[in-house]
């Protein structure tokens, strides 16, 4: 009689437990997030980073401005701010030059750090602060009912866009890289590992780094834009979405429909505003 | 007249059209979504330009951009995104440029909540930003007024070349109510503008400032403005009053808590309590005249906000030690029920 093979116990697909739970403010759990949302992800994927790079978490502060990305702050068991809207960046700016060792992180939504924050965005960028920038993008204002955003694609459906939006979108890539930022980098929430992988790099180098996450708003752009549920998104991203490292920023454009650019477009390195400052400092005193 | 079921924030929006409004600019921030989205729905078909700004310091001033070329301009928002306004407001102020910014507000300071709150009407009545300057105040209480006040507000604006402000907050927004909506504004019927930059083709130019370096120069221009505030004064209060005639108490509440007032009028009036209710309308210029009046026969005013007490100093103000004056607020968002106003009521009045 043939031997039964040992039955193996079924992976656990979906675990009582969040495998980076110790970075979250379980007290705060479940979060106000909807289903298919690909906010989940782009945390995760923060914290899975933080994890590898196996840092001391005092080192760490996490800033968001308000939206749904803003959100994120709350949720981390870090040191974590919940800022002003627009004003992650400032903020984290001011946080950066009192402490200068710690590491700081903006994680904010496209509106937050791109329309009302932009500004600070450029100059922050321009200055070469020394900050990781993670910007989830998902195409519109998530948290106020889905409202046209500096993203919207031309023709995209949102509630002050009824007829479709006609004003050109940024191409965050290549406004990051024109306005200095050292490093960045744009992914989607289906691309995980790879996200992971390009927040490691983007925290361990120093200056202005910039990751951007396309991520699905299926409560508010999806619906509006008849792009399916949360997965149905990630399909697009499969399909749609072309690794292509080193790519000329201005080519990293989005256009509903057609294949888009991810990977790894700016990787570079400048003296920080910091080092600048000290070095300023230094030819002051010597003088 | 055509009567409609409304929610306020889209009855404001409304009545803008129908008053005129050619240029609207906004941000988003809730609780005045549906404002928002109103008039990107309907402004573009007739004959307005709707943009969503980039932030609420922009879209102030595009306000400013196209008060002065002398269109019927507006914008709106609520607290959090009216505190960045404030810079451009005093601009707005001092060039003497009218226009209309409506706050729907929330609960604050800070971030706050997106809950009802009265907590910004020192910032609306005492002028919220830099400079002696005031707006015009307009609170309305039900959805029909705020159409009413919507439309007021752009007259007003007008003839003081004076930037009036609409003061609700998130129930008024969101409330549902029939509202016979005044036709359309005629444009021929809107006042010349002499002042605007329309070009200076046959005319000497016009100059649109509120700068001037010489002390004496700006003393001048803020002359102007005080004496337009004087007359307003003199012929823009507007109130409401009810069953004060023979009141032992009078309860002193705007908007959203001068309806809830006037329920606590109602009920006390069933339990013989000789209650009545005085709403201003216009929070500047204040109805400091009314209440002291009825100061000299009603032995106590009873100040009801959703706030720490902002209106009380102006009620206080004008009461000016004649009768008592308590107090009864709520903060936060929370918003007191006729019953706990009414038991307020009570420990002021001998029974
Ligand atoms: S509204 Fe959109 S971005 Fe916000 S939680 Fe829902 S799906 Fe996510």
């Amino acid at each position: 009689m043939p031997v039964k093979p040992k039955e193996k116990p079924a992976p656990e697909l979906t675990p009582a437990r969040h495998p980076m739970e110790k970075f979250l403010r379980t007290d705060r759990i479940p979060h106000i997030w909807c289903a298919g949302c690909g906010l989940g992800t782009a945390v995760s994927c923060l914290l899975f980073a933080l994890d590898e790079l196996a840092w001391d978490l005092d080192s760490v502060a996490v800033v968001s401005g308000i939206g749904c990305t803003g959100r994120v702050a709350g949720y981390l068991k870090l040191d974590s701010y919940h800022t002003t809207h627009g004003r992650a960046i400032p903020f984290a700016t001011g946080l950066k030059l009192a402490k200068p060792d710690l590491k700081v992180v903006v994680f904010s939504g496209d509106g937050d750090l791109f329309a009302i924050g932009g500004n600070h965005f450029i100059h922050a960028a321009r200055r070469n602060l020394d900050m990781t920038v993670i910007c989830v993008n998902n195409f519109n204002y998530g948290m106020t009912g889905g409202q046209v955003g500096p993203t919207t694609p031309i023709e995209g459906r949102t509630t002050t866009t009824p007829f479709g939006n006609f004003e050109h979108p940024f191409n965050l890539v290549y406004l990051a890289a024109s306005a200095g930022a050292t490093y960045v980098a744009r992914w989607t929430t289906l691309h995980a590992r790879r996200l992971q992988h390009a927040i490691v790099e983007a925290l361990t180098r120093k200056g202005f780094t910039f990751v951007e996450v396309i991520s699905p708003c299926p409560t508010n752009y999806g619906r509006r834009n008849k792009l399916g549920e949360g997965l149905d998104e990630m399909r697009y991203y499969a399909e749609h979405a072309v690794i292509r490292h080193g790519a000329d920023p201005k080519e990293a454009e989005i256009v509903p429909g057609e294949d888009f650019l991810i990977g790894k477009f700016v990787d570079t390195e400048k003296p920080t505003y910091l080092e600048m400052y000290q070095a300023k400092v230094a030819q002051l005193r010597g003088g | 007249m055509s009567r409609v079921l409304m929610r306020g924030n889209e009855a404001i929006a409304e009545a803008a059209i129908r008053a005129g409004l050619k240029c609207y600019f906004c941000y988003p921030i809730t609780p005045q979504g549906e404002l928002v989205e109103y008039m990107a729905r309907e402004l573009p078909k007739r004959g307005g330009v709707f943009l969503q700004a980039e932030s609420e310091v922009a879209a102030i001033n595009m306000v400013y951009g196209a008060a002065a070329a002398g269109v019927r301009t507006m914008t709106s928002s609520s607290s959090p995104g009216i505190s960045l306004k404030q810079e451009g407001i005093s601009y707005l102020a001092g060039s003497r440029l009218p226009c209309v910014i409506v706050n729907m507000m929330r609960g604050g300071p800070g971030l706050g909540n997106i809950a009802p709150a009265q907590g910004d009407y020192f910032q609306a009545t005492k002028g919220g930003g830099h400079g002696d300057y005031r707006l015009i105040v307009l609170a309305p209480s039900t959805v029909p007024e705020a159409a009413q006040l919507v439309m007021l507000a752009f007259d007003l604006a007008d003839k003081y070349r004076v930037p009036a402000m609409i003061l609700g907050d998130g129930m008024l927004g969101q409330m549902m109510e029939p509202v016979e909506l005044p036709p359309p504004v005629d444009p021929s019927s809107i006042p010349e503008k002499p002042w605007a930059l329309t070009g200076a083709e046959g005319r000497e130019p016009n100059v649109i400032l509120s700068f001037d370096l010489s002390p004496q120069g700006l003393r001048e221009m803020n002359r102007v403005l005080q004496d337009t505030y004087r007359e307003i004064e003199r012929s823009e209060v507007r109130w409401e009053e009810v069953e004060t005639a023979d009141a032992e108490i009078v309860l002193v509440a705007y908007g959203t808590m001068g309806r809830i007032a006037k329920t606590v009028v109602e009920r006390a009036r069933e339990e013989g309590i000789k209650a009545g209710l005085l709403r201003p309308i216009t929070l500047w210029p204040f109805p400091y005249e009314p209440l002291r009046e009825l100061a000299e026969r009603v032995p106590t005013i009873l100040t009801v906000e959703l706030s720490a007490g902002q209106m009380w100093e102006d009620v206080r103000l004008a009461v000016e030690g004649r009768a008592k004056t308590p107090f009864y607020g709520e903060l936060g968002g929370v918003v007191p029920t006729p019953r706990e106003i009414l038991s307020e009521v009570k420990k002021h009045v001998s029974s």
